[in-house]
């Protein structure tokens, strides 16, 4: 790279005509002149190189930590939505799980692969599910989840915005389809606990929905959805609530349930006594139960060590051959070719 | 009649032909007390004439307001748009192609996935509520549900089209014009007149002009002749360098430019007068050998013309008025010189001479008895005079081709010397002048006179030839004297000018209202006619079409002209396409009268084709109009760019056709810069409009334009990519204050500090090597080509962008808290990847780094981030989905840092690596410029030389190519002779 401070000699004459008066008038000069210092960086076959070399250098390291994380979570994954059915219902699932008179109650066996410190992250995933559809993430009230009542304009939310001529609170389809399977968790004959609380984001908890706002008239109109809540916590506690109404990105997506604070062994064999309500079988979702640690990058995923890694290698290998075409096909000093006017 | 009174009972009818745009003909006549008068183009005054040594004339009316011979000439004016804008236009299409289809593909995925909702009367996706919706979700009107979709899609994607382009575009075109007029290399001193860049919209035409089309007088010339050499008994005098010599001698790199520079400033320059010899200035001629010779020579320029001397009254001294500025410099040459012409009567001149032996000034007087004017087909003027002595003189003076023949026997002593000069003076550009006299006896010239004087009394429609018959009759034997050279004045740094835009590839026409002769002389004069060239000159004034055109048969006439004229061309034709290097190459000189059979429809493209093989191609006698309709012929056939240059009202039908039209703002009034597209003060100063200004505002504009549609297609596909994964539904992934923003704030500043102050190279490397121009006019840098790499770039970079984000960020948890993305957090990770690579694409494609471009790439990506945290600290309610995310929920996480940089870096990795390569073994000229820069090359001599030569073609012009040619001719002959 070279900064040239100007083109000196073709305009040193001019220059010399307008006296220059100050530093101020002087780059005033070379602004209007369009003769500002500048850098003028050129791609020679070094700077090439180097800038690849320097790339791997940097990214094959990130890479290959990025990858140790990723592989230190320990996550255990159980598909449920079939095996919850009972077998003389898997023939027409959709009626089973629309009938409100059948306990659906079902267990789990989930072994422990390795030792999982605490704390462990439960989430429940499910797939080919639409969060992110324009309709269901329009169809919400956020005045009304902070002020309640006195927010009417509640005209987003519909359908879900009234029931029996009364309002909804919490209106629209998320909170109408809220998540409503219940998972516990059993080691050895004890209950595992599970910390419920704080599963949501603060921010969320605090200024989005209100503590003074109660739910009503919710889950009572002819057609339920999903879950129901208790009419007497507060929305800003109901955090199953707030965790499912942060629409998700993508169809396929977890939430988190809880989580449990102590470690567990490996080889443990824990039992998920499970209540499978929510009605994923008419559009053909699956279900997970997922539990998880986590590292300073999060959960389990090799995606960005490979890609990391591959970025990094892919530039040496690139650094390598343009370093072997340029030697072996030395650019001769000097060289015109390319200055004719036949191209 | 000379009272206006008179006037009262005056009748007479005028008939004449209807309104025309010929400005060279008319044909008329007036009756008056019944007899016919005939009126010819001599007795037409047209509208701006100047009148000059009378007071007043009486005159009818023929023609006013439109019918006027400068309206009928004149054309519309033009809306001019660059052919970059014309390109960007079809870009902007085919981005609507884009976007029409990537919202129907929407809209069907969208129709079918809500159709399949419900089907029986069973929901599918309950959690929408299919049974109970709107019209845009309804599955039992899914149809119409995709025709609303399909809008809003095209809302939606409607990022793919940036509208603001224009603006920024508007904005760029402002501030670059301010550049040039700001540009103190164009500004003339003098005058105190900058350049003037009086349209904005077609800066990066100047870049890409293929053909100037250049008026002569005032643009290519001051319209000043100057005294600058001559032949005197077979002796050159005068050691006045012309503009091309020295131009030449630079070239040559020879001491002699210093010594003139010096020269010329000692010297108080008299206007019309650049001789310079101390052998006969002063008087001393009188020591040369031939003294006597001299004397005839300067007493002839004295009295042989047709100039009248105005006396100012207060310090004595004699200005001249005459009818053609080089008769002008005759007369002062001769004052000079010690011959001082000061008063002329209706029968007698009077001049000051030196006497050679008492060195004194004696008054001497001539008693004039006919002048023998000049006209075209004659190329000589003479005077017959009686001196004080009694004898009678005829004094000549004419062209060399009819001046030879009339020699006498014992009058050609200096014959082979003088010819021998004359070819000199010719190739150096000047025009050239034999003198001659003759003593006569009295016996003839009474006869001659009584000839002459009836034939110039007859009314036959013939007494001009019978008057030039007779004149014909007594020039001949004449003595000759010797020659003059005269320069017409080029303007300052005109064959410079010239030679770099020659050796850019632009090619130059000169289109001209002059005669032939002067035409190719100034052809000579800025190397665009050299020797070795070969010259097709088509022309109708020969004798044949002389006599066709007196035939009765007006029709017959003009389509037997016409054949003539076709016949020229395709032999013209036949021989540029029989020629062969070593024959040189052609140059295409024709006149106005076969110019209206060329332009005719038939012909034309004949004449366009001839044209374009040619090295150089010099119109003259051309009409306001013909210049028009050749620069129309040129754009539209040839379908590159045309630049006109010009002066003068007669430009500005020229200027208004070409795509631009530049005017020069010299001494002929303003009506040429009123119509022009950008005014200069000078010729030269094109130069640097071109290759400077034209250079770098066409790289800019197409840089900034690939480079929006690079940003914008990124943008409005990571969009797109995202309604793949949320069933087309038209959610947006990013917040609406993001989106509309994004080319307000985040990206925008860069691409102006693009369009506004990047160079390739810098100017002086523009200039040194002209052929970098070549870009432009070739269209390199805004080819389909490269579009199109943009655009795959663009849509390469939002596949990166979005897929590596929901690879990276799928369902698990994102940072140590176990929190998974929502739809917020990977919107603001897209968005922050989005406005980081397409900050750092701009900072790699910048090859000029000033601290207004580092302010606003890095500025743009540090506002994005201010902008998150004060928006997402913002009440819920104004910041909607993106409350805190920044700081609550991405900052805190390193996984967002961690994927921003691998999707930058990683986004980068293609064009790097494309511009790497290309950079290495394909290199273009501005990279293989940048190469030398970076090698120091650029200030060896030699390299430059040769850089040089590899950019000259047989076909340049140009003193640099003429010097390369008579250099490579010598070689030649000395191979040959060893």
């Amino acid at each position: 790279m070279e900064v040239e401070g100007g083109n000196t000699s073709a305009n040193d004459a001019v220059a010399r005509k307008i006296p220059i008066q100050s530093r101020r008038a002087k780059v005033f000069y070379q602004f209007t002149q369009q003769n500002l210092p500048a850098c003028k960086p050129v791609l020679t076959p070094s700077w090439i190189v180097t800038t690849f070399l320097l790339m791997g250098v940097i990214f094959i390291p990130i890479g290959l930590v990025t990858l140790r994380t990723s592989h230190s979570v320990i996550e255990i994954v159980e598909r449920y939505d079939t095996e919850c059915i009972p077998e003389k219902f898997r023939g027409n699932k959709v009626s089973y799980i629309k009938d409100s008179t059948i306990l659906k109650n079902c267990s789990l066996y989930l072994k422990v692969p390795k030792h999982m410190k605490a704390p462990i992250y439960i989430y429940y995933q499910l797939d080919n599910y639409y969060q992110n559809h324009r309709r269901y993430v329009k169809s919400r009230n956020d005045q009304q989840l902070l002020h309640g009542l006195k927010s009417n304009d509640t005209s987003s939310c519909q359908p879900e915005d009234s029931s029996n001529g009364l309002p909804i609170v919490p209106c629209g389809l998320i909170a109408w389809s809220l998540f409503n399977d219940t998972f516990k968790f059993i080691r050895e004959s004890s209950e595992l606990v599970v910390n419920r609380k704080n599963i949501a984001w603060k921010s969320d908890r605090n200024h989005k929905f209100g503590k003074q706002v109660y739910p009503f008239n919710f889950q009572n109109g002819t057609f339920i959805g999903g879950g129901s809540l208790d009419p007497s916590v507060p929305l800003s506690d109901q955090e199953d609530l707030i965790v499912w109404m942060r629409t998700a990105a993508l169809p396929s997506f977890r939430k988190m349930y809880g989580r449990i604070e102590e470690d567990l062994d490996a080889d443990d064999v824990i039992a998920v006594h499970l209540m499978n309500n929510y009605n994923t079988y008419s559009f053909g979702g699956k279900k997970k139960l997922v539990l998880s640690t986590s590292s300073w990058l999060g959960g389990k995923n090799d995606f960005l060590g490979v890609a990391y890694v591959f970025v990094g290698s892919s530039s040496i290998i690139i650094s390598l051959v343009f370093m072997l075409l340029h030697v072996k096909n030395p650019r001769p000093y000097g060289e015109t070719a390319y200055l004719s006017w036949n191209r | 009649m000379h009272e206006d009174s008179n006037f009262q009972n005056f009748k007479a009818i005028i008939r004449c032909e209807d309104p025309n745009a010929n400005l060279y003909t008319f044909v008329g006549s007036l009756e008056l007390e019944e007899q016919q008068y005939p009126l010819t183009p001599q007795q037409l005054l047209l509208r701006d004439s100047k009148l000059r040594n009378t007071d007043c004339i009486y005159g009818a009316v023929i023609f006013t307001g439109r019918d006027t011979k400068v309206f009928q000439n004149s054309t519309g004016p033009p809306s001019k748009r660059s052919k970059v804008e014309r390109r960007m236009d079809k870009i902007i299409y085919f981005l609507f192609g884009i976007l029409v289809l990537m919202s129907f593909i929407g809209s069907i995925f969208f129709g079918i996935a809500t159709r399949e909702d419900l089907q029986d009367g069973k929901m599918k996706r309950w959690y929408l509520r299919p049974d109970d919706t709107t019209a845009y979700y309804d599955p039992k009107r899914a149809a119409v549900a995709a025709v609303l979709h399909f809008l809003t899609a095209l809302m939606l994607y409607g990022y793919l089209i940036p509208i603001s382009l224009y603006v920024s575009i508007e904005i760029v075109k402002i501030l670059q014009s301010i550049f040039i007029n700001q540009d103190l290399h164009m500004y003339y001193e003098e005058t105190d007149k900058p350049a003037r860049a009086r349209t904005s919209n077609l800066n990066e035409e100047l870049g890409q002009v293929d053909t100037i089309l250049s008026d002569k007088t005032g643009t290519l010339t001051c319209n000043s002749m100057e005294f600058i050499k001559c032949s005197i008994a077979g002796t050159s005098y005068g050691r006045g360098v012309t503009e091309v010599e020295r131009a030449m001698a630079r070239r040559k790199g020879s001491p002699l430019e210093e010594e003139v520079t010096e020269e010329q400033e000692d010297k108080a320059s008299i206007k019309g007068f650049n001789f310079e010899d101390e052998r006969i200035m002063n008087g001393s001629w009188d020591n040369e050998p031939h003294a006597d010779v001299i004397q005839k020579f300067l007493r002839l320029l004295a009295t042989c013309h047709t100039a009248l001397p105005e006396v100012d009254e207060e310090n004595g001294k004699i200005s001249y008025e005459a009818e053609s500025p080089d008769e002008a410099a005759f007369v002062i040459a001769a004052r000079e010189l010690g011959f001082e012409f000061y008063e002329r009567t209706q029968t007698s001149i009077s001049v000051h001479e030196l006497d050679p032996v008492t060195g004194t000034k004696v008054e001497r007087s001539y008693s004039l008895l006919n002048v023998l004017e000049f006209s075209s087909s004659r190329k000589r003027m003479s005077v017959i005079v009686r001196s004080e002595e009694g004898t009678l003189l005829l004094l000549s003076k004419g062209a060399d081709s009819v001046m030879f023949e009339r020699l006498a026997e014992n009058g050609r002593e200096f014959e082979e010397q003088t010819k021998e000069h004359i070819n000199e003076y010719a190739d150096a550009g000047l025009r050239t002048l034999i003198l001659a006299y003759r003593e006569l006896d009295e016996k003839e010239y009474i006869q001659f006179n009584e000839e002459f004087t009836e034939a110039k009394n007859s009314v036959s429609a013939d007494r001009e030839e019978l008057a030039e018959e007779i004149a014909e009759k007594i020039e001949k034997n004449l003595i000759l004297l010797g020659a003059t050279a005269v320069e017409d004045k080029l303007q300052n740094g005109v064959p410079e000018c010239i030679d770099k835009l020659a050796q850019a590839g632009i090619k130059l026409w000169v289109l001209t209202g002059d005669k032939m002769e002067t035409a190719i002389n100034i052809g000579f004069a800025c190397s665009l006619l050299r020797q070795g060239m070969r010259q097709v000159i088509i022309s109708s004034e020969t004798p044949e079409s002389k006599t066709l055109e007196k035939s009765e048969d007006k029709s017959a006439a003009a389509a037997a002209l016409k054949a003539s004229v076709l016949h020229q061309l395709i032999r013209g034709k036949e021989l540029l396409d029989s020629s062969n290097e070593s024959l040189g190459p052609l140059a295409l000189i024709i006149d106005g009268k076969s110019l209206t059979y060329a332009l005719e429809d038939d012909v034309k493209d004949l004449f366009l084709e001839l044209a374009i093989g040619c090295a150089s191609v010099i119109c003259c006698r051309s009409s306001p109009k013909q210049k028009a309709l050749v620069t129309r012929l040129v754009k539209t056939k040839t379908s590159s760019t045309t630049l006109a240059i010009g002066d003068g009202a007669n430009d500005v039908g020229m200027l208004q056709e070409a795509d631009i039209g530049v005017g020069i703002s010299g001494v002929e009034g303003m009506q040429a810069v009123m119509s022009s597209d950008i005014a200069i003060a000078q010729f030269r100063f094109l130069e640097r409009l071109l290759l400077v200004h034209g250079h770098w505002c066409y790289r800019r504009i197409s840089s900034m334009i690939c480079y929006f549609f690079y940003k914008n297609i990124a943008f409005g596909f990571t969009l797109f990519f995202f309604e793949a994964y949320a069933s087309f539904s038209g959610q947006p992934v990013y917040n609406d204050w993001f989106l509309s923003l994004y080319n307000v704030f985040f990206t925008s500043l860069p691409v102006i500090a693009l369009g506004v102050f990047d160079q390739d190279v810098s100017a002086r490397f523009c200039l040194k090597f002209p052929l970098l121009y070549q870009e432009g006019v070739q269209n390199i840098l805004f080819s389909w080509t490269r579009i199109l790499g943009w655009a795959l770039n663009g849509v390469a970079n939002a596949a990166i962008i979005f897929f590596f984000c929901i690879h990276a960020m799928k369902q698990q948890a994102f940072r140590k808290g176990g929190e998974v993305i929502g739809l917020e957090i990977l919107g603001t990770t897209m968005y922050t990847c989005v406005v980081w690579v397409v900050n750092c694409q701009m900072a790699l494609s910048v090859t000029y780094f000033t601290y207004i471009q580092h302010l606003f790439i890095w500025g743009g990506i540090t506002f994005w981030y201010i902008f998150l945290l004060a928006y997402g600290a913002m009440d819920p309610y104004i910041s909607t989905t993106a409350y805190k995310v920044f700081i609550e929920a991405c900052a805190p996480a390193p996984s967002f840092w961690l994927i921003t940089l691998l999707v930058l870096m990683s986004s980068l990795l293609p064009y790097f690596t494309y511009s790497a390569i290309q950079m290495r073994f394909f290199p273009l000229h501005h990279q293989m410029i940048q190469w030398f820069r970076s090698d120091g090359q650029t200030d060896d001599p030699e390299f430059c030389q040769m850089v040089r030569q590899r950019s000259l073609r047989p076909t340049t012009v140009g003193y640099t190519a003429r010097f390369e040619a008579s250099s490579r001719d010598l070689k030649a002959k000395i191979e040959d002779s060893l």
